[in-house]
């Protein structure tokens, strides 16, 4: 426990309870980014999985959209310590777009439009938990929050779900990407508080 | 790592936001742009945590200033800037991030353009500027609301005044003082030509402020040639009291 601030006695709502330790609960929508929003048009929109010198595959916005969709509701946890519970989205599972994709691979980093990238193991795409989302509370995705699509792994802080996400490397050796390199934790586990690379 | 800084000094830039002065013990250094955590916690182990911009060039006395914005309806910047006092303990860790931030090494022209209390981390690379000795031209384009809502504005002035290689242009979104050339409003792409760095002179850009000033900054920097890549951004989001 921390020293105590004389006279704080916070804010807290039973809402709390849920969250992961040192965030809060917010119920709008923040927005970061480290750099301008790209505007990517749908007709240049596409989607690449490769493992750092083949393409495995490729989509571009029709093909993409004429995958199964689903939709799904979860929570989100941004390392800058907000909370937003219950967001509802469409989009592709991971599990859909690696399906026949052969590979001993096992970590993944996820490049934007944009020159953004993140690192995750690849088994953090699988198994019914990230989706290329494009829908959010039954709207388009805007720009800033990453339209057209951006990649969602909800179970990870929010800097893991690349914003106007266009492909994916597969690779076999993990390897930090934009924040990894700058601070942040590798892994970044909100349950875990894995904020910055101090962090266990 | 949690650090225990003590607060020397305190003072209200404006009605709405104070600058608090940290000594912290074994402070690490920092650079312009960064920011920390700070934690507060209740006597019954409740705490709540925040990022705040460092205000304050690097010193050697581990002195570290935070201008810390009141929110309405803010759960740790109503103590910050109304209960918090000399001699009280503050428990920050940091500094914290490596984007958006100004080195003296950089010798390019820098572009900062502020919303509001998005001046902090730039007013950061001001003074490490100033403290450095260093040669680089700087140009700040400072949005706020009204004159009253200026932060640091005597340092500014006297920077500006002294300083030929730091160039200030205030643009006010409600109210203007008199006989001010522009009528208030939001930044627009005139301002953006007549003020800010040609984009044939690659300026490195910093943009601070609220997501929608931030969002609409930035895509005026780009539309008037600048490269996304020389466009460096910080966002608070509407409910973040830092984001």
């Amino acid at each position: 426990m921390g020293i105590i601030s004389r006279g704080f006695s916070g804010r807290r709502s039973a809402a709390d309870v849920k969250l992961p330790p040192g965030q809060y609960l917010t119920t709008d929508f923040p927005v970061l980014s480290a750099g301008p929003t790209p505007h990517v048009s749908l007709d240049r929109w596409e989607f690449v999985i490769d493992d750092g010198t083949n393409v495995l595959r490729r989509w571009d916005w029709k093909s993409f959209r004429d995958l199964p969709t689903e939709t799904f509701t979860v929570d989100l946890h941004c390392v800058t310590r907000w909370s937003k519970l219950g967001t509802s989205w469409e989009g592709v599972s991971l599990d859909t777009m690696l399906g026949d994709v052969k590979t001993d691979a096992s970590y993944a980093m996820a490049r934007s439009y944009g020159d953004y990238t993140t690192n995750l193991p690849l088994n953090d795409l699988r198994n019914k938990q990230a989706w290329i989302a494009f829908r959010f509370d039954n709207k388009d995705l805007a720009p800033e929050h990453g339209g057209p699509a951006r990649l969602l792994v909800p179970h990870l802080y929010l800097w893991k779900s690349a914003k106007w996400v266009r492909g994916i490397m597969l690779m076999h050796q993990d390897k930090p990407g934009f924040w990894e390199s700058l601070g942040y934790h590798i892994y970044g586990d909100p349950w875990r508080e894995q904020r910055y690379s101090s962090d266990e | 790592m949690w650090r225990v800084g003590t607060v020397v000094a305190l003072h209200d830039e404006i009605a709405t936001a104070r600058t608090i002065t940290l000594e912290v013990p074994n402070w690490p250094g920092h650079t312009a742009g960064q920011h920390v955590d700070v934690r507060l916690t209740a006597s019954d182990g409740y705490s709540a945590v925040r990022s705040y911009s460092i205000a304050s060039a690097p010193n050697s006395q581990g002195r570290v200033e935070l201008t810390v914005e009141r929110l309405p309806n803010g759960e740790v910047s109503p103590y910050l800037t109304q209960e918090v006092a000399i001699g009280d303990p503050l428990e920050v860790r940091g500094p914290i991030g490596g984007w958006f931030v100004w080195r003296p090494e950089q010798t390019e022209p820098i572009q900062l353009v502020a919303g509001g209390s998005g001046i902090v981390p730039l007013m950061a690379m001001i003074r490490t500027r100033a403290a450095a000795g260093s040669t680089a031209t700087f140009r700040l384009l400072y949005s706020v609301r009204e004159p009253g809502a200026v932060l640091y504005r005597d340092e500014l002035q006297a920077l500006s005044a002294e300083n030929s290689s730091v160039t200030i242009t205030y643009a006010y979104t409600r109210s203007a003082p008199k006989n001010w050339p522009r009528p208030p409003g939001r930044i627009d792409a005139a301002l953006i030509a007549n003020t800010t760095w040609p984009s044939k002179l690659v300026p490195t850009c910093y943009v601070c402020g609220p997501t929608s000033f931030v969002e609409s900054a930035s895509r005026l920097l780009t539309a008037s040639g600048n490269h996304p890549d020389k466009i460096r951004t910080e966002r608070f989001g509407p409910t973040g009291e830092r984001q």
